[in-house]
Formats: C-alpha cells, sequence, structure tokens
C-alpha cells in the first residue's frame, strides 16, 4: 500500500435488530471517527443499518494467507457431527 | 479446499482475494475495474453541473442524491480493485493522468436540464444491462460491488424516465428539449457497449474467465430491445431510420454507431475529455488540505 493512502478499514453493518453484523465492504479513513461516519455515508445511505462496526484492515488476522492449509481439513472427516448421519426408523415422532 | 483456479471456474465458484490468480486475470480485473470506478467519479460531472439549476427543490435533492450515489459507486469499485494488490493512490494517479480511461459517454456535454432525464433513462439504462450480468462475474469483490451498485441504479433510471415523461407531458418547447436530449445520446448511449464484437479483441479471454458474461453486441441489442418500447411512452422518435422490429429474430434491427466516433472520443478526442480531466485534477488539488489535516489531526490524537 502506498503511503499516500489513509489506512483501510472494514466495514461490518447491523441490518436490524436481532441480525449479525456483517461485513459489507472496506474503505480508506484517517482515524477511526472518520472511519464510522465515512462508512455511515457510503454503506447506509438507505437505511441498511442500526449498527456499525469499523475495523482497521491491518488489525484482522485471518485463517491463511493463501485459504489452502489444511486449517480446515479436521472437520471434513468428522460426519457424526450432523444431524443426517443418523439413521432412524421413519415412525418416531418429533426427532 | 485447495481448488486451482481452473477449478475455481469450472464450479463456477468466486475467486477471491487470496486465491491464486492467472497474472492476465489479475491485470484484466484490475483495468476493468478500475475503468469503472474511474467513470462513476468522472459521471458525477455533467449532471453535478446542473445540481444549482434543477428548477425545483424536489429535483434539486434527487440529483444531489444521484451524484453522491455515484461517489459511492466509486468507492465501492475502488476498494474491490484494491483488494486484487493496486493502490487508491495509484489508482488516482492513473486517472488523473490520463493513464487508464472512463467511460466514454461522459464526455459528451450536458447543455440542456433534459440532459439529466436522458442520461437517467438512457447512459444508466445502458449501465444496467452492462452491470446485471456482472453481479455474477467470477471475481468475488467485483461482484459484490456491483449488487450494490445495480440496487441503486435502478433509482437513477426510473428518476431519469419520470423527469422526462414530466417533461414530455408539458410544453412543446420542453417537448423539444426531450427530443433535442434524446437525439444527442442515443448513439453515444449504444457506444457505451464498445466496440462490435468483431473488433473486441479481449471479449473471448474475458468471457473464458468468467470476468465478462455476455459480448458487447449482446448487450447493446438487449439494450435498443429494452428501450423502443419506453421511448413510445414518452413520445420521442429514436434517431435511427434503420430500426425496426424484425419479427424472425424476435429482436429489433438497428443502424450501426459510427465507430470512428468512438475511437475518437475514447483516444481523448471528445468534445468534453479535457474539461473533465481538468475539472477532476482541480479537485483533486483543491482537496488536498482537507486530506492533509485530517492527516495531521489523526496523528496529533494518536500521539496524546
Amino acid at each position: 500500500m502506498s503511503t499516500r493512502d489513509w489506512p483501510l478499514y472494514e466495514v461490518f453493518v447491523r441490518g436490524r435488530r436481532g441480525l449479525n453484523h456483517v461485513h459489507v465492504g472496506s474503505l480508506h479513513a484517517a482515524d477511526d471517527a472518520m472511519a464510522l461516519r465515512h462508512a455511515r455515508d457510503v454503506y447506509t445511505r438507505r437505511s441498511e443499518g442500526v449498527s456499525i462496526w469499523v475495523v482497521r484492515a491491518d488489525a484482522v488476522t485471518a485463517s491463511s494467507p493463501d485459504e489452502k492449509d489444511p486449517f480446515f481439513a479436521p472437520s471434513g472427516d468428522k460426519v457424526y457431527r450432523h444431524p443426517t448421519f443418523y439413521e432412524l426408523p421413519d415412525d418416531v415422532p418429533h426427532i | 479446499m485447495g481448488a486451482s483456479f481452473e477449478q475455481l471456474l469450472q464450479r463456477h465458484e468466486r475467486v477471491e482475494p487470496r486465491d491464486e490468480m492467472p497474472e492476465g486475470y489479475r491485470a484484466t480485473l484490475v483495468r476493468q475495474i478500475a475503468q469503472h470506478a474511474h467513470s462513476e467519479v468522472i459521471g458525477m460531472q455533467p449532471e453535478g453541473a446542473w445540481i444549482t439549476r434543477a428548477p425545483t427543490l424536489r429535483r434539486k435533492a434527487i440529483l444531489l442524491a444521484k451524484v453522491q450515489d455515484e461517489a459511492g459507486h466509486g468507492l465501492y469499485l475502488y476498494a474491490a480493485a484494491e483488494t486484487l494488490g493496486t493502490s487508491r493512490a495509484e489508482l488516482e494517479d492513473r486517472l488523473l493522468s490520463g493513464a487508464q480511461k472512463y467511460s466514454s459517454i461522459f464526455n459528451y456535454p450536458t447543455p440542456s436540464y433534459a440532459d439529466v432525464g436522458t442520461i437517467g433513462w438512457l447512459v444508466d439504462g445502458a449501465a444496467i444491462c452492462n452491470q446485471v450480468p456482472l453481479c455474477r462475474t467470477s471475481y468475488g469483490p467485483y461482484g459484490r460491488a456491483m449488487v450494490r451498485i445495480c440496487k441503486e441504479e435502478s433509482f437513477h433510471q426510473r428518476q431519469g424516465f419520470e423527469l422526462l415523461l414530466a417533461m414530455s407531458r408539458g410544453t412543446e418547447e420542453q417537448r423539444a428539449m426531450v427530443q433535442d436530449s434524446v437525439d444527442r445520446f442515443w448513439w453515444p448511449s449504444l457506444m457505451m457497449f464498445g466496440p462490435p464484437d468483431t473488433d473486441s479483441p479481449n471479449t473471448a479471454q474475458s468471457m473464458a474467465w468468467g470476468v465478462k458474461r455476455n459480448t458487447n453486441d449482446e448487450l447493446r441489442q438487449k439494450f435498443v430491445d429494452m428501450t423502443v418500447p419506453q421511448a413510445r411512452v414518452l413520445g420521442v422518435t429514436i434517431p435511427d431510420p434503420e430500426l425496426r422490429w424484425n419479427p424472425e429474430r424476435g429482436a429489433h434491427d438497428f443502424g450501426t454507431p459510427d465507430w470512428e466516433e468512438l475511437r475518437r472520443v475514447v483516444s481523448g478526442d471528445g468534445p468534453c475529455n479535457a474539461e473533465r480531466l481538468a475539472h477532476r485534477r482541480r479537485a483533486h488539488a483543491e482537496g488536498a488540505w482537507v486530506r492533509e489535516a485530517a492527516t495531521a489531526y489523526a496523528a496529533r490524537e494518536e500521539a496524546r
């Protein structure tokens, strides 16, 4: 990134009460307060949100640089963690 | 997990920023997304010129909201381009130096208030034809930006059509203004889809990569078929003597845009190219103190 650019922030918006904050995009800002204000102007011009989080992109720790390592492999062979793994007779009610 | 670029494309899955991708794919995307972002930013000028002269407070508020949207669209797209490893400063430099292009349509002047309506109806209508298929483009961040943009473009097109409809129901003079504006913008709008397929060397590769989903000529045809019935509602004549319905094709036949004109405008020799870039450079230079002040303030707050 060029030194001329302000830091990059990732923007998360809660669409309405009861929902998670969801990543909607990113923007540059000189500081946290400006990032929040810009996020409001860029990502919630049509009442798309009731709450915003902004996080400096360099503060995000991601699972792996290339998303190709075996980080998620351990869950691949554990089909017994899913309800469909278990075969039950059709006539068992409410299960 | 661990799918190669080719596997992702075959499975119609999206490519995400940290995936491996061919250098040509990356470069094509940077060029296309940047050009698109620049178009949004330059695209504020032709209509922005009418904000102070809009005839009512209602029209002024609508126009302000629309121009603000264009700035927002530019930001979504710059952010998408930056995920490919380029920087905002670099993209700004390439716009201001003329190294990267923007859509040829914004090099045409807007001498009449009816042009605000025509831009919404024809120019944003053509943009929507181009952009809806791009929501399914293979590069994730670009597709997501396009989804947001398409939602907002719909307002742009409808406000333009409504404006023209109001004028077409007005005085004889107002109707003449609408026709004059459509006469000037029709052919440049058709050129927005780019050169004909026979003269578009990058299309095949872009489609194989899933960056583009339709050819230029397919989208141009779709736009004409969509627009002709709308013109009837407005009571305007589309300035093309060859335009007629072809029942065998189930589509309209239409004339050939002046490709030489498109080449000239794209290469810098359109009616407003110099003016648009000069305005952008001036705005950028005149905003420098704001950027510097914000940086100084942030540094001071952090030092406390």
